[in-house]
Order: C-alpha cells, then structure tokens, then sequence
C-alpha cells in the first residue's frame, strides 16, 4: 500500500489526508460485499470456467449446460438457499449482486434444470441426478491437530501451514503424473485450508465409484471415521506413489522443517508421541532412556530435535532389526505427520457443494484466492488480501469512468490474472478443441451411415 | 503371483474356446415348463450357497472350494451341451425372478458376479484372453519397449503387494484408469497419465466390472419388460413360478425382515429412533445409508435384529392374547345370565395354532370379527362361559371360571409354543454363532477400516460419540456422565445412563445385551400406552 503512495510521489499531507479518507475498517458484513460482488467478484471469469465451452456459437454446444449447474447461497443470518441455477452471465451475476450471498457453493451439473427438479420427482427412474461434477478435494488444516503444536483450532501461521504446502503438492504432483489430469485449480479456502478442483471432461465425468477409488489410492490412515487414525503402510516396499512423495516431498520436508519448528522431539510430552508409534518396545525405551538422561543436549549446537532423529533413525534402520514393521517404522512417522488428510467423503459424492473461488470467508474476510501449485512455498495465508483491504484500495483509486476490470487496480487483481493465465484459457483452449472434435466425430459417424 | 490355471487344461486337449458363457442374450432354445422351474432352483441353491458363504466372511480360497463344490452338485450334467444350456437357461429365468426390485437386484447381481469371478479364475489363460476380446474391452497389450520402461515401477508394484514380477514374457495392460477403480483404489497398480498397468492375473477385475455394468443395465431393462408386457401374457403360465420362485427362497438377509410380521426397513426406522442402543442404531443407520455392511456389522446388526423382529411377532401375540381377553371380556358381559357352552380347552388351542400360521393381520381380523358377530354366528370355537371372568383370574378354585382359566392359560401355552417354534426357525439350529451378541462379545470385537460394528462407547473418538449421543436425543448434561464413564472404560454403564437419559427411568440391573436393551425399552415406550384398545406397535396405531 505504501509502495503505491511512494510511487506516485505524493507529498506526506496528502497522503495523510489520503490514508484517513480511505481507511476501510476491518470487518465483513453486507455492504462490503456489495461492493465487492459489485465491482471485484470476477463474474464473468466464472461464468467463462462453469460453462466449459458451452457458451460459444459453435453448433455441438450445450446450450442448457450452465443453466443444470446447481448453486447454493448462505445469505445473512444463516439462511441458506440451495439449487438455484442460472441460464446466464447476466442472471448468475443479477443475482449475486441482489442476494449478497455470504458464502457461494458450487454443487454438481444435473441432468435436469435443477430448478424443475420437482416436476420429475413423480417419475419412477431417478431423473434428477448428477450429470457432471469436477473432481474435488478439501484439506483442512484442523485435520492436523494432533501433529502441529503452534497453534490449534482455526488459527493458522507460518510454521504450520507448509503442512498444506506439501499436501498439495503431493496430490498436485499424482494429479497430473499419475492420473494425466491437466485443468486443476487449487484456492485458498479463506482461513484454514485449501480446496482442488480438477476440471478435465475425463474428471468432470468421472462417477461416484471411480472418485471413491481415487480417493482411496490417496489414503494411508486406517482406521474407520468413528475412532482415530492410524498409518498403515504394509508391504515390503512402497507403491511408486507413496515412495515418490517419500523421497521428493515429505522427507525433506519433515528432517529440514517440521521436525525443528514443531520441536517434535525437544520435549517428553513430544516425543513420546513418537515413541509409541515404534512397535518393538524395547527399541522404543532404549532411545525413551538415552533422551532422558540427555535432557541437555550440551554437546552439539544442532537443532536437538534433528540429533535425537538421527539416533531415532540409526536404530531402527540398523541392520540387527530384521522384522520389517521396525525398519518401516521411520517412514511411518513421516507420512504420519506430513502426508497429507484428506476429507474423504468431499471427493467421493458428486452430489457435494463446495464452495467458489474469489468469495470471501466471513470469518477472516479473506478472499478465497487461487494457489499456484508451481510456487506454493511462496503462498502466505497471512497476506491474503482482505475484503476490508481490497475497499480501501478501491477507495485510494478514487472513481473512474472505466469500471470494468476494477479488480485489476487491486490486489485481487494478480489472482485474477493468474487465475486466467494459467487455468481459465487453457481450460477454454481444451474444451473447444473437445466440442470440435467430438462433434467431428459425429458428423463423421453420421456421414459413414448415410453411405453405405 | 498366482495365476489359476484351469484343472481342466490337462485333461481336455487345447480347449481355447470358454466354457464361460456371458448371457449376453436369451438363448433361442426351447424350454420345458418343469425344467424351467428346475433350473433355475439349482442355480438358486448355488446363488444362495454363495451368499451363506459371504456371509460367514469365508476367504477367498474357501469360497472358491465352496462354488466349485455348488456348481458341481447342482449345476452339472454328463452332456457337456446339455450343461451349458442349463447354465445360460438359469440364469435367465432367475433375472426375470430377481429384477423386480432394486434390493432383489442388488442380491442377484452381487452373487453372479461373485459366481462369475471365481469361474473365471479357474479357466486357463488363453481362455481367459478369449472372454476379454468377447467383452471387446479395447485394451493393449503393453510392448516390450514400453514394458522395458516401466519394468521397474511394475516391478515396485508387485513387491509393494508381496509379490513378484513374473518371467521376462510377463503380460501387462494398459487400461484407462477408470476401467479398474478397485485395483486404483488398493494402489494395486502402477497408473501413469491417466493409464493403469494391469496385470494378466489382475484382468479378472477388468472383466467383472465389465460384467457387472452389463448385468445390472440388463437387469433393469428385464424389469421394464416384465411388468409392462411379460407379467400379463403370462399369468397362467410363467408368473406363478416366477413370483413362487422369489419367495421360496430367502434373498438378501433384510428380506427375512418382510417375511416375519411383514415389516420393511422403513418400519423398523422408527422403533431403531426410540428403542436401539447406540451400537445397532449405528449399524442401522450405515445399513439405510450405504445398502451395505461389511461382515462384522452384519451378524452384529442381523441377529440382533432378528430377535427384535420377532420379538415384534411376540408382542404383536401378547396384543392379541390382550385383545382376545378383552374379547372374552365383552363377551362374558354380553352373555351374562345366559347359558354358555364350556369352553372345550382343545377347541381354543386348535383356533389358536391355526390362526397364529398366516399373519398377524388375519389374526386381527379374525378377532374383530368374533368380537362384532352375534354369538349365532360364532364358528365353532370359543363361546364362554358364562360369570363375569372379573375375578375369574384370581380366583381359581371357582369350578364355574375354571374354563376360562384353562383358555387363559391355554392361550399362554400356546404362545409359549409360538416362540418355541417361531425362535428356532428364525435362529436356526442352536448353535452358538447364531445367538445375538451380548455386551461383552461386542465390546471385544475390533472393527477395522470401513467397519461399524463393535461398542461405540469404546470405538468411536470422543467428538462423534458426543455428537452420536446428541442426536439420540440425550441431554448435555447427561452426555457428560456417560463420557465420564467411557474415559474409565466402563463402557456397558455408559450406555446404561444413554438408556436412563432417553427414557427418563432408571434401570437397575444394567445393561447386558443389545436385546435387553431393545426390550426395556419397549417395555417403558408401551407402559405408556393408557388405552388398551389402542396399542401401539412400533410407532403404528393398530386396532383403534
């Protein structure tokens, strides 16, 4: 913010009257958001992604594609609103500005206008269902209670949110290499995690059978929902998946940075909670016996946590332990810290809301920005622009006749470019080729009939 | 690495050609009435063998003796033709039996699949291969370049599972994915862009699920055809052993529910809301939720309930044993100051065992009707004797009421029989593993991922008991002393107090046993009750 005021070059009065003038209160309620769905909500952008292709000229579209997709609305006071549907941009973004939603859900593509729902109730075969959903994943960092000492509940700072640094990379990483998918956008949820949405037609179309399966190829806890989690990493060797995120991503990440931040082995009440993860007790007293009689680590100025690891890891790694579940016990404490926790049964429904990109979390009234998989060690939660931000930064600009692309005079407006630079277009770019040539395709079927 | 080969491949010469046969479409073969009927119970007694198999969690290896030993008890013939005609013949006259609902669907197409990939796994591998390209499933072999790529992850993949890479000439597919959600789901194969590397052992998964989408669409499409046409043309001929078939073997384990006092599920939804101890309203909820439980929560959840559903025949009796009291009653009134005809004890005991056989429904009506008919009009049965039966109870050495003592206790000794019988046909023979799980048994049970079975009050986290006890409609306050409880493990007074704060009584003895908890339960919901003559069972108003 200083920054611009210094590069214009105002003089310190003016900036003073400027900054008071300006000032925007923290804060989130209904005449923020007016503002914001008014001049900064990327409507259009959205009604660009949703659509798929579908709203070109070109004859093999689906007209009635965008009006199926299910929206739902929490407006003020917790009133909550679901299958609204829209047939276009203008409708979608009428009523946006209209309702003020407090949050926006993105649900599935029915096979009916989900508005008319009702006049298919009677039939007996199940019309009204899902049609086309993105393939989507939810990971929140309240999920990692039990791993992360610095802050608990909704909070969230630097030390701990590399965890869901790494998590998305893992996922972003067997997204792409092992399941060739290409269109996949990850966002900030505006407090505590971050969600994925991977929008490839193959996604899109996948069923509620084959997203169970890929959310099971991503799960190590065993352990059902009622009681607590338990890594569970059987075999003589790793799949190539989990060895892959072994060796690339969570073991440097848990020698190099949790292990010192967290101070997972600095104290008893902490490492004991690593101990009872090793299932030969004797191994587990030897080190319990050495950390105790150590509780100065005089000697060496490293980190104490990374000394005890190595000893924790020459144990068990030494050659005199040949049971397996011993020398596999080390990789077991890395995945149980770092791998990371997904929420299942959001990735395995089609039918499960989750909500949109750019809206903004009521609680922090930060806004819901896309993560660039490629940099996500650079992302800071704690910088997200604020709603309250983004007014004032509108205010400082003063009006303009030119009120489209407002955004861009904001710092919502890197996210914005980013999210059509690197997602919106190439998505686009892709779905036009599908329509293209699936409709080839046909006309080429209909041609081979036809002569015969 | 285990590949099946067919015991077969030694004895006959080089038969490529699959004995397997994918019913596809109805075979243009004449069929004999008899045999129709024939073939298609043996194919049930190996469908139901099957699903006894299942259910007893029988692993692999000895389900695969079990079908064998089915197929070939029932299945075989000497004429090799003959045998596949029966085969194909079966199965189709069971999809017209089976299609009629989406749970007897369900049951149908989860055995044969069950069927289909056992018998695939026995037949050899060119045989095998033969049965893929019938499915065209559009898949290619990998190429030695290719293969020499990827030999490592493959090789990775195999040791992961504790296994190993086969022989230089080992056979790989690559399919798409989605193809093969089971084998992605257990990281059983080595997926790259989008592609799974399928092994040739592991090509039974592709083919079942290639099976299985085409029966259940079949499935669907058979029952669009039978109640639109099939059904009428052919009421005097087909329908009848159809219908007959379907009800003369028990399908899927929840069905029994609709043969006993003709409950469904849905009725049992309102009674597991009010009477249920925590452990069987989770397994009832996951049950209505995902149309499926894993072993554990079967036998856990299915005996417990079979008790309940006949308990709900005992109190639908004892309603009727109060309701014929009541009858007797009216009638004694009715009748006062005219001569009555002794109750004949064998008269009343006959009425009674051939009136209990139908359902309970009959039995009601039945009632009603003696209530409302002059006493001309009776059938010959019971007419009462005359003196109010006021006292007659208590006082048995008045010779005038004796009869109706006798009836009394007749009506006793015939429910006391009703039980005896009906218990033993629920339970089956007495054996131990059929008796419904006390406390202790399930609190020692360890249910593992995907299970829902074992004691809530030591399984679940303490956030989802709390919210769990919550939504049984148990107080805040008192969800605090049952956590107390649970923290010093003392899990069967835990769910004593959840009993004591959902009813708001107090029960000394403790709770033991699921059922006790059902019955107690019941035994406070129907104390309520004011009015004789309007008793409720389960949730429904009956005899108003």
């Amino acid at each position: 913010m200083t920054r611009e005021e210094a590069a214009n070059g105002r003089d310190d009065m003016v900036i003073d009257g400027a900054q008071q003038a300006n000032a925007v209160p923290d804060g989130f309620d209904s005449n923020y958001l007016r503002i914001y769905y008014g001049k900064l909500f990327p409507h259009a952008d959205m009604f660009k992604w949703l659509s798929y292709g579908n709203d070109g000229k070109h004859p093999a579209c689906d007209k009635s594609y965008f009006g199926r997709r299910e929206f739902s609305f929490t407006l003020e006071n917790d009133i909550y609103i679901r299958f609204q549907s829209f047939n276009s941009a203008i409708e979608l973004e009428n009523s946006i500005k209209e309702k003020c939603p407090f949050k926006i859900d993105i649900g599935p593509v029915y096979s009916v206008d989900p508005a008319k729902r009702h006049a298919y109730a009677q039939s007996r075969d199940n019309v009204f269902t899902p049609f086309e959903r993105e393939l989507v994943f939810d990971i929140d960092i309240t999920d990692y209670d039990d791993v992360r000492f610095c802050c608990t509940g909704a909070d969230v700072c630097l030390q701990c949110w590399p965890l869901m640094t790494i998590a998305i990379k893992v996922i972003d990483t067997a997204l792409r290499d092992d399941f060739g998918f290409n269109h996949i956008l990850w966002v900030y949820s505006g407090r505590r995690g971050v969600h994925c949405w991977v929008c490839d037609g193959k996604a899109r179309r996948l069923t509620n059978e084959q997203r169970a399966a890929i959310a099971d190829y991503f799960r190590v806890y065993k352990g059902n929902e009622n009681s607590h989690r338990k890594i569970s990493l059987p075999g003589p060797v790793l799949h190539p998946f989990l060895a892959r995120s072994y060796t690339e991503v969570l073991k440097g990440f848990f020698e190099a940075k949790m292990l010192p931040n967290q101070s997972l082995l600095s104290s008893e009440e902490r490492y004991e909670k690593i101990l009872e993860m090793i299932p030969d007790a004797s191994v587990a007293s030897e080190l319990r016996g050495r950390w105790q009689e150590n509780k100065r680590a005089s000697m060496s100025k490293d980190d104490i946590n990374l000394v005890r690891w190595d000893q924790l890891k020459s144990v068990l790694q030494s050659g005199k332990h040949k049971t397996q579940g011993i020398r596999r016990c080390v990789e077991e404490i890395v995945f149980s810290f770092t791998y990371p926790r997904l929420d299942m049964e959001v990735s395995k429904h089609m039918n499960h809301l989750l909500k949109a990109p750019f809206c903004v979390h009521p609680k922090t009234g930060r806004v819901c920005v896309p993560i660039d998989p490629n940099n996500c060690d650079e992302f800071d939660p704690t910088t997200v622009p604020t709603l309250s931000q983004l007014l004032e930064e509108l205010n400082r600009e003063g009006l303009r006749q030119d009120a489209d692309n407002e955004w861009d005079r904001t710092s919502l407006g890197e996210s914005v470019k980013f999210f059509r630079t690197t997602f919106l277009h190439p998505l686009l770019k892709s779905c036009k080729e599908d329509i293209e040539s699936s409709y080839n395709a046909k006309l080429q079927q209909s041609k081979n009939a036809l002569s015969w | 690495m285990e590949v099946v080969q067919s015991n077969r491949k030694s004895s006959s010469s080089k038969v490529i050609v699959s004995t397997l046969p994918l019913y596809r479409s109805a075979p243009p073969l004449e069929v004999r009435l008899e045999d129709f009927e024939l073939f298609a119970m043996d194919r049930l007694r190996v469908l139901k063998g099957i699903s006894d198999g299942l259910g007893r969690g029988k692993k692999p290896e000895e389900m695969e003796k079990l079908i064998a030993n089915l197929w070939k008890e029932n299945m075989r013939h000497p004429q090799a033709n003959e045998e596949a005609n029966k085969d194909v013949i079966s199965h189709f006259v069971l999809r017209l039996v089976y299609c009629r609902t989406e749970e007897l669907r369900k049951w149908f197409l989860s055995m044969e699949i069950t069927l289909f990939r056992y018998r695939f796994r026995l037949e050899s591998s060119e045989a095998q291969r033969a049965l893929m390209s019938e499915f065209k499933l559009p898949y290619k072999a990998v190429s030695n370049a290719e293969f020499e790529c990827v030999k490592d992850k493959l090789g990775q993949v195999a040791r992961s599972m504790g296994q190993t890479l086969a022989a230089a000439d080992a056979i790989f597919y690559k399919v798409p994915f989605e193809e093969v959600p089971e084998l992605v789901a257990g990281r059983r194969v080595f997926i790259h862009k989008g592609y799974a590397y399928v092994a040739m052992n592991q090509v039974v998964s592709l083919v079942v699920t290639q099976f299985r989408s085409y029966l259940s669409k079949a499935l669907i499409l058979t029952n669009r055809k039978w109640t639109s046409t099939v059904r009428e043309q052919e009421m005097d001929r087909l329908t009848p052993i159809v219908e007959a078939l379907c009800t003369s073997y028990l399908g899927p384990d929840y069905s029994q529910a609709n043969k006993v006092g003709e409950i469904s599920l849905k009725d049992i939804d309102q009674i597991a809301k009010i009477s249920f101890p925590l452990c069987m309203r989770h397994l009832f909820e996951k049950v209505r939720e995902d149309h499926h439980l894993k072993h554990g929560g079967r036998m856990q959840l299915g005996l417990f309930l079979k008790v309940v559903l006949y308990l709900h025949d005992m109190i639908c009796l004892q309603h009727l044993v109060c309701v014929f009291e009541c009858i007797v009653e009216t009638r004694n009134q009715l009748m006062i100051g005219e001569e009555g005809v002794g109750l004949k004890l064998d008269d009343a005991l006959t009425f009674w065992k051939a009136e209990f056989a139908p359902k309970v429904s009959g039995l009601l009506q039945c009632a009603r009707e003696i209530a409302v008919a002059p006493p001309s009009e009776l059938p010959a049965t019971p007419a009462i004797a005359p003196n109010s039966a006021r006292d007659g109870r208590n006082s048995a050495r008045d010779g005038h009421n004796h009869d109706f003592n006798v009836l009394f206790l007749a009506a006793h000794a015939v429910e006391y029989w009703i039980i005896n019988t009906k218990l033993s046909l629920l339970i089956g023979e007495c054996r131990e593993d059929y008796t419904p799980y006390s406390c202790q048994k399930i609190i020692s049970s360890t249910p593992g991922v995907g299970d829902h079975h074992g004691c809530p009050y030591r399984h679940f986290s303490e956030e989802n008991l709390r919210a769990a006890l919550l939504r049984m409609g148990v107080s805040s306050r008192a969800v605090e002393d049952v956590m107390d409880k649970v923290r010093n493990r003392h899990y069967q007074l835990a769910c004593t107090l959840t009993f004591e704060a959902v009813h708001g009584s107090s029960c000394d003895a403790g709770i033991n046993h699921p059922n006790q908890y059902f019955i107690d339960s019941q035994r406070i919901v129907q104390s309520k009750v004011d009015d004789v003559n309007s008793f409720r069972i389960f949730g429904s108003t009956v005899w108003v």
